[in-house]
């Protein structure tokens, strides 16, 4: 008998490693499809005929920062198409979810459309099929954030820029520089109330800093570091960490949390947690500081294989109509990039509040890009820290 | 019954019949069959895809796009060895895992001990109700009740606050008591099991021979209940190991399941050489659990 029950559990096991060695190959075998600049399949070739493919394809399937779909009801009786939307906590994140194929397409900061470009994985869109696209503001297009070889890669949606915020009881009402959070007296001083934004990126703001107090290290562009450069920004960071309270993974509710509890009294954030606070009544105030900021210039791109192309480029004009772009800019706290949208804020001067159209305001605060070897510049001799280097000192950073 | 005259053939039997009929002399059919469809799940879907995840723990990613490249390499496990952040990672981690399992175990035995030996029916079914009622309600709203009650507004500061003493709770200490609240009905069950099922008798047996309460607790009663103590522990120590979303909301220091987490996209391969560690700590943890034998208490 227990002969017989041996012989049962060996060729179970057997069994089951044939089972998961099979699924592995399928796994291996499949090869990647290579990233060409293939016209989208199944899109339509005229705003007609997008439409009505639309129709028949009911539903499109976004990744988002947190509230940044808005009108949704009014988009799906208008179009047929239904609203599902996935919050990112971080360009990393959205990388990965629209490698999942699950998505049609999203909302993007340059840290992670350049990086889509250039693996395919976002299609060129035919700007003729998107009628809004007409009023964006020209100084938006063309950028290398948002554009490949010339040709527009998606619909740019808003920027904005990450804030210094901190309670006005626990913090002077004239704080005006990051000094609060990266010299030492000041990180004693607030030790513990720290609340930072949890991802690699950031090191582009220990750069920022960097760039304005030590002006030896020649930093231009806070993305593209020497590795000379980019061991002061790591050191900065590292000196910074022990005094950090919190590390807010894109989950904007923990931040909002911790600074209503008081938990958090100065920190790195973006302006849809500040108005969450503001209309909670909480003391906060949030400023670019004297030495700039990083920010973000967002755009909307779809899928190179979206299942369903024609709600997105549906989608992407609604996000680019001014009724929308007022919607997001005053949700969100950003300047929009349709001006029209200026006549239709609740708050007539929320398009000057938010400098949409002061591009001076604009030339300090660095968006958020991907760090490139080359350092995206014409001298060959320069080498920049790699993405995947960003990534991994960030690790060693938090400890 | 129908009946049958010598010399005529059986009446043929419908399909079914057949079917258990065959089924019937074959026993080893019968096994197979049983076990095809969990064994089906457990090797394609839940070894399948470890081993595909575990494969890329080989391969390494570009170093601008962030996508995965298939070319074998040891450089993953190299770094995890090397750069001291994965180690210190690791350690913190396990010894959470420690601490949590010797606060829960603390925690879980007297109440054990109670619904098990001394409670009455009605109060026991109670305590038992009790005890898997948090089970009920979804992690990630524990998490966040505990994220108000450990703030320094929450409950905890509020008693400490006239004494004069304040606690950051958003610390590892403040983690610590979070695990061991959710854990708790994991180690709190084993236990009771273990407990209930030793005899009276032998208990009886040792006041007879003149044992008083603590001696007969620390010579029968411990050794009698220890394996289901480990077994508990099994599951304190394994869901703590693993854990990411509790230290994201409540601590800020990193444990291996909040760097899996953060790696896991655009870095997968280390992500999938760093999953190693764990997988190898529960691997070594449950060789020595089966010497206690935990398994036959679980």
């Amino acid at each position: 008998m227990k002969e017989r029950t041996d012989r049962v559990a060996r060729w179970a096991a057997l069994g089951l490693l044939v089972a998961a060695l099979s699924v592995v190959a399928a796994g291996c075998g499949g090869g990647d499809d290579d990233g060409g600049s293939a016209a989208l399949e199944g899109l339509g070739s005229s705003t007609e005929e997008i439409a009505e493919l639309a129709h028949e394809e009911g539903e499109v399937n976004l990744v988002i920062w947190p509230s940044y779909a808005v009108l949704t009801d009014e988009f799906t009786s208008a179009t047929g198409c239904t609203v599902n939307t996935k919050d990112g906590a971080s360009s990393d994140d959205m990388i990965s979810l629209m490698q999942t194929g699950a998505y049609d397409g999203g909302s993007f900061s340059g840290n992670a459309t350049v990086r889509m470009m250039a693996t395919g994985d976002v299609a060129a869109v035919d700007t003729d099929l998107v009628p809004n696209y007409a009023d964006i503001s020209e100084g938006i297009k063309g950028k290398d954030y948002n554009s490949l070889d010339d040709e527009p890669y998606g619909v740019p949606h808003g920027r904005g820029p990450n804030y210094l915020m901190f309670r006005t009881d626990e913090l002077p009402e004239d704080t005006d520089s990051w000094a609060v959070i990266w010299e030492d007296d000041q990180l004693a001083a607030n030790k513990g109330k720290i609340s930072i934004y949890d991802d690699s990126i950031f090191i582009a703001d220990a750069a920022v800093y960097l760039k304005a107090t030590q002006p030896d290290l020649g930093i231009e562009d806070p993305y593209q570091l020497t590795q000379e450069q980019f061991d002061a920004a790591v050191a900065l960071l590292k000196k910074q960490a022990p005094n950090v309270g919190e590390y807010w993974p894109g989950d904007v509710v923990k931040q909002i949390g911790s600074f209503t509890n008081g938990d958090s009294t100065v920190g790195t954030t973006w302006p849809y947690q500040y108005l969450q606070l503001q209309k909670a009544n909480v003391p906060v105030a949030a400023i670019k500081p004297k030495e700039g900021t990083t920010g973000w210039s967002d755009t909307w791109m779809v899928s190179s294989s979206a299942a369903n192309p024609n709600c997105m480029y549906l989608w992407m004009n609604h996000m680019a109509s001014p009724e929308a772009q007022a919607a997001v800019a005053e949700g969100f706290g950003e300047a929009p990039v349709n001006l029209k949208a200026c006549d239709l804020t609740t708050n007539p001067n929320h398009c000057e509040d938010f400098h949409a159209d002061d591009e001076s305001w604009w030339e300090d605060v660095y968006y958020w890009t991907t760090p490139d070897e080359t350092c995206k510049d014409d001298d060959d001799s320069t080498t920049c820290v790699t993405q995947a280097d960003w990534k991994a000192a960030w690790t060693e950073i938090r400890g | 019954m129908t009946s049958v005259s010598i010399g005529e053939a059986p009446p043929r039997q419908g399909p079914g019949r057949r079917l258990s009929t065959f089924l019937y002399r074959h026993p080893r059919v019968r096994l197979w069959a049983l076990l095809a469809l969990p064994g089906l799940w457990l090797g394609l879907v839940y070894i399948g895809s470890l081993i595909v995840l575990l494969l890329s723990a080989f391969w390494t990613t570009d170093s601008f796009t962030s996508e995965l490249v298939h070319e074998f390499t040891l450089d993953n496990f190299r770094k995890i060895i090397e750069t001291p952040v994965y180690r210190d990672v690791a350690v913190r981690t396990i010894t959470m895992a420690a601490a949590v399992t010797v606060a829960c175990a603390v925690l879980a035995f007297p109440l054990a001990y109670y619904m098990a030996r001394i409670a009455s029916v009605r109060t026991r079914n109670l305590l038992v109700v009790a005890v898997l009622m948090p089970l009920w309600a979804s992690y990630l709203v524990k998490a966040y009740a505990w994220q108000v009650i450990l703030s320094g507004q929450g409950v905890i500061n509020w008693f400490l606050d006239p004494l004069g003493l304040a606690f950051d709770g958003r610390s590892n200490v403040g983690l610590w008591l979070v695990f061991t609240y959710l854990w708790l009905p994991y180690m709190v069950l084993p236990i009771y099991a273990g407990l209930e099922r030793i005899p009276g008798s032998l208990l009886e047996a040792s006041a007879d021979l003149g044992g008083r309460s603590l001696r007969t607790f620390f010579r029968v009663t411990l050794p009698l209940v220890f394996p289901a103590v480990v077994a508990g522990s099994i599951f304190t120590f394994s869901l703590t190991l693993g854990d990411y979303i509790a230290p994201t909301l409540i601590a800020s220091d990193q444990f291996i399941g909040t760097v899996i987490y953060r790696e896991y996209g655009t870095a997968l391969p280390i992500a999938a050489a760093y999953a190693m560690v764990p997988i190898a700590v529960i691997f070594g943890y449950l060789l020595v659990a089966r010497k206690l034998k935990a398994f036959e208490s679980i």
